[in-house]
């Protein structure tokens, strides 16, 4: 077993990080399911991070008790401004929500007397291990997987190809919608505040515009047909810079390349290509 | 059952619809016909909540639908077919049947997460009631095929399928022999024959004169967003008005004829 204790020395952060951004790209697969493009949830994050550091670092709040919150705050801003900004749709929805992030990060950044501002928040105790990310991806994905394969994730379907259909089958597409977006922010906070409690220092640019582009990345890269593809596009965006160490500075662009091909060539994600079975049933999809 | 009083409707400046009345009785085929740009669709858009009118009541069963949002009206038992073909193309016949019933769930939003032998029944008959929706429409056989792969026909009758799979009092269809060959046609006639026969009242919008004639009881003729003529479909054949409407005033009888 010494083997294994040497490599988590070395690469526990990355393996909490895998599991982290997994919780992140569940959380955009849920809106991109709906059709909907959000990049609120880099400021869920955040929000969710800060949440939780402050309740263990100052107020000295029990871990678990510090998650809950910091995944029920940002659902409930989630359900505060997803009433109005989910009426949007396209990039109108994309620009209002990018405009929350930016708010968010910039609230963060001045109100310097509570998160530290620009300096961040220091020394938040090391409590997250394997053990709470592993449960936490598993509950994610138990849930979405249940969602998906219920009617809830076939309105989501139906939702992201003809949303004005679907609301002439009865269903109201506004509630799916903030649905699908406050629990999105719950995911995405509750990945923020473990986050937190492995990186021992968070700061209000890690849950900017780069982050918000990234969690996108996952969501895309993997697909949205099923919340695998979300795995799959976490897992992927988290170790392709690990492997692509020697480029340096250079990683961003890389994710952008692979990015950018994989939109050309499987614009449905990884996850599609994986799974060429459905298309098989029908001749001649056109 | 539905009733239009004075409905009227303007985009800006552009008056679409000027005071349509219009009734809708329990049981029966009921045409609405006019030239193209005539405001056919948007008496549907109105009546099913996606568009709000300008001026007037909409009534179904007593109850004013004026601002119910789409979801609701739905619900209230009214149902629709689109000009231009709205089905979910990506997902199979059964998905797309079932996603109306997902409005009606037979179980609770927790049973989701822990399946219980109720759900999993619920579910069974969910799939089993698609089916028999699909099968009154033709299309049992394809049942597990996506939809985008089926012709234009298949998919105009998939459409009414799930339309039905909303449980409607009305169901109204906005041109749905549209691009059918006249052995489609025919098939198509039957099925509307026989959703009256189930009770149901249908309202169609078409431009096939004798798939209208043949199927409705009473019709009523739209011109530039006013009602021109309704009637019994020999009284709308006769009609002076429809007939000016539809080939233009003649300068002389012969004219007027072709």
């Amino acid at each position: 077993m010494e083997w294994l204790e040497s490599f988590w020395a070395t690469y526990s952060t990355l393996v909490l990080s895998v599991g982290t951004n997994v919780l992140l790209a569940l959380s955009i697969y849920l809106t991109l399911a709906c059709g909907l493009l959000t990049v609120a949830n880099a400021a869920f994050m955040g929000i969710g991070a800060y949440t939780a550091g402050l309740l263990t670092v100052h107020a000295h709040m029990p871990f678990f008790f510090a998650l809950l919150c910091g995944s029920l705050l940002p659902a409930s801003i989630a359900l505060l401004i997803g009433r109005p900004t989910l009426q949007l749709s396209g990039v109108y929805l994309a620009m209002a929500t990018l405009a929350f992030g930016e708010v968010v990060r910039i609230l963060i950044l001045n109100a310097e007397d509570t998160t530290g501002g620009a300096l961040g928040l220091n020394g938040i105790p090391q409590l997250t291990g394997w053990f709470e990310v592993a449960l936490a991806v598993f509950l994610a994905l138990y849930v979405l997987l249940a969602l998906a394969r219920s009617r809830i994730g076939r309105t989501m379907k139906a939702i992201c190809q003809d949303e004005t259909a679907t609301e002439l089958m009865g269903l109201n597409v506004r509630a799916y919608k903030l649905f699908v977006f406050v629990l999105g922010g719950a995911l995405a906070g509750l990945a923020g505040a473990l986050n937190a409690h492995f990186t021992f220092f968070i700061s209000p640019n890690e849950y900017g515009f780069e982050r918000a582009v990234e969690i996108l990345a996952m969501g895309v890269l993997g697909g949205t047909g099923s919340p695998w593809g979300a795995v799959i596009g976490g897992v992927l965006i988290t170790l392709l810079p690990e492997l692509l160490r020697g480029l340096g500075h250079y990683r961003p662009l890389i994710n952008g390349v692979v990015l950018i091909l994989i939109i050309l060539y499987s614009p449905r994600g990884i996850w599609d290509l994986l799974r060429p079975a459905r298309s098989v049933r029908g001749p001649a999809a056109n | 059952m539905l009733t239009l009083s004075s409905l009227s409707k303007n985009f800006g400046g552009l008056q679409v619809l000027q005071d349509v009345s219009l009734t809708i009785p329990e049981r029966g085929i009921f045409g609405l016909i006019g030239p193209n740009g005539a405001g056919k669709t948007t008496v549907f858009n109105l009546v099913t909540g996606l568009l709000a009118p300008s001026a007037g009541i909409i009534e179904f069963y007593g109850e004013r639908l004026n601002g119910m949002p789409p979801h609701r009206v739905t619900r209230r038992g009214i149902a629709r077919t689109f000009q231009n073909i709205r089905i979910f193309k990506e997902m199979t016949l059964i998905e797309n049947v079932s996603v109306p019933l997902g409005s009606r769930p037979r179980y609770g939003a927790l049973s989701v997460l822990l399946p219980t032998r109720r759900y999993r029944e619920a579910e069974r008959l969910e799939t089993e009631l698609a089916r028999t929706l699909l099968a009154k429409v033709g299309l049992a056989d394809r049942a597990e095929r996506l939809a985008g792969t089926l012709s234009y026909g298949e998919q105009r009758r998939l459409e009414i399928a799930r339309a039905l799979a909303t449980e409607p009092k009305l169901l109204m269809l906005d041109e749905p022999a549209a691009g059918m060959n006249s052995s489609e046609k025919q098939q198509l006639m039957e099925e509307i024959v026989k959703l009256d026969e189930s009770g149901l009242s249908v309202l169609i919008i078409e431009h096939d004169m004798s798939f209208i004639m043949g199927l409705c009881r009473e019709i009523t003729v739209l011109n530039f967003g006013s009602v021109i003529a309704r009637g019994a479909p020999d009284e709308i054949r006769a009609s002076s008005a429809v007939i000016e409407a539809y080939l233009g005033r003649g300068e002389s009888p012969e004219l007027s004829d072709g």
